[in-house]
């Protein structure tokens, strides 16, 4: 459609590539140092070693959902209405949901060894389902079509709302809760006693899976910048067709 | 000249009232379905005890499968024709639409877990006493608002999309979350299932306040964007 071809030599900047880079690097270690070099627990075994992406893709997934609502916010509040800010929340969502199914599906494999079920109606857990649910929902209001514009409109409003929302889910599942004898269950993360190299090792997994993410949307957001841009020339396009057309 | 936010948000409601009292869809259609879904219930649940038990649930899930079939209806007659373009043109408020729209769901809520809570009475054999009665009344009123505050800011956004029959319980479902989990608590203490007392629904109805001052805040806010095309 597009009138003029442009080569590109692969996708990367020097900014992606880096991260890139680290985040391989970063994931690597990850990798070896989880399931070789760090000792297992004294209680749950080697089921620990869950942990090494359980708890940095939670992290990530939060993390994703507040640069979401933050991009949202600049967007809205923003004099020009950079159209930047809304392909960052768009993709920083996207990512989110992927590193929120995760977390859900770690979470549940680690807790049918260590608790010997899947779910528990744990506030945390609730809150964390209806946080990946109501993403999904956002990112089918970004694909309802119109103008980019439209778009980012409606989704930035979507994404304050959810901000609305998920405290109001916490509180009541907490409250909820409350009623019902605490579940006398092992805490995932409170109670594995760390040795130093289970620390870095959890921490360097924290790490990499952000550098990870960041590579993600950086990516992610450049090909929505394309998508919009093709959509603006194919318009173009076929206007001056027509044209032609007509004066023919 | 501009009419007073109020003066739109009455007339608003006013019209879709009066469409509702001539076309009769919720009476002769989401009422009776409702309804069906109470006895859905009780074949499933298939116990007496139990039914008694969990009937608060029931009612407000009854009315959470009615809501989102009312919001598809409040924002169906605004959208043939292009009603709402054409309010939006001639300049109406949007904050008075939002209000307006929001009332009649209210009102039309109302009617609705009137007849459910009847069907209760009779179907699952709860009873109440006065001041629990007191209790459900108010659970009823601030659950309404909620739901119809959230129910017309997301109807209003998926109004005229494709796909809006699917997207608006995918969107709704988790932002009602805490008004059923806080309404089927209240209402159980109301009819005081599984040894509760009648005090004890009180905090649930405070949270159920929160809620619909929170939304209806945040729709007053954000409704003109949404609806803005």
């Amino acid at each position: 459609m597009s009138t003029e071809t442009q080569t590109y030599k692969g996708v990367g900047t020097p900014t992606t590539r880096m991260y890139g880079l680290m985040a391989v690097v970063a994931l690597g270690w990850v990798l070896l140092g989880g399931l070789f070099f760090t000792p297992e627990d004294a209680v749950q075994g080697d089921a620990v070693r869950i942990m090494y992406v359980h708890v940095p893709t939670a992290w990530v997934a939060y993390l994703a959902f507040i640069v979401t609502g933050i991009a949202s916010a600049c967007w809205l509040i923003g004099k020009k209405h950079s159209m930047g800010f809304d392909r960052v929340a768009g993709a920083s969502a996207e990512v989110g949901v992927l590193f929120m199914a995760m977390t859900l599906l770690s979470g549940s494999l680690w807790g049918r060894i260590t608790w010997g079920t899947f779910w528990v109606w744990d506030p945390r857990l609730t809150t964390t389902a209806f946080l990946f649910v109501t993403y999904l929902g956002y990112l089918a209001v970004r694909g309802l079509g119109g103008t980019a514009e439209q778009r980012a409109r409606r989704s930035s409003v979507i994404a304050l709302l959810a901000v609305l929302e998920i405290p109001l889910v916490h509180f009541s599942v907490v409250l909820w809760r409350s009623l019902h004898q605490r579940a006398t269950v092992l805490s995932p993360d409170g109670d594995i006693k760390m040795d130093g190299l289970m620390l870095f090792t959890l921490l360097f997994g924290v790490f990499g899976f952000t550098v990870l993410f960041a590579w993600l949307v950086s990516h992610r957001q450049r090909i929505k910048a394309m998508q919009d841009a093709q959509q603006v020339t194919a318009l173009d396009a076929a206007v001056t067709e027509r044209l032609n057309e007509v004066q023919a | 000249m501009s009419m007073s936010t109020n003066r739109i948000a009455r007339a608003v409601a006013a019209k879709d009232l009066r469409i509702e009292l001539r076309s009769r869809v919720v009476a002769n259609q989401v009422l009776p379905f409702s309804g069906l879904v109470m006895v859905m219930f009780a074949f499933a649940l298939d116990n007496d005890d139990v039914l008694q038990r969990v009937a608060g649930g029931l009612v407000w899930l009854a009315t959470l499968f009615s809501l989102f079939i009312l919001v598809q209806r409040t924002f169906a007659v605004e959208t043939y024709d292009g009603a709402l373009d054409s309010l939006r043109v001639a300049g109406v408020n949007p904050q008075g639409i939002f209000i307006g729209k929001a009332a009649a769901l209210f009102v039309q809520l109302l009617v609705l877990e009137t007849m459910l809570f009847i069907a209760a009475v009779v179907l699952y054999r709860v009873n109440v006493n006065g001041s629990g009665l007191v209790l459900l009344v108010t659970c009823v009123l601030c659950a309404s608002a909620g739901l119809a505050f959230v129910g017309t800011l997301y109807g209003g956004l998926t109004a005229g999309a494709r796909g809006r029959e699917t997207l608006l319980p995918l969107l709704l479902l988790p932002v009602v979350a805490p008004v059923l989990i806080c309404a089927t608590r209240a209402t159980e203490s109301a009819f005081r299932s599984g040894g509760l007392t009648v005090g004890e629904g009180w905090p649930w109805v405070a949270v159920l306040a929160v809620f619909a001052a929170v939304f209806g805040l945040g729709g007053l806010l954000s409704f003109s964007s949404l609806i803005e095309e």
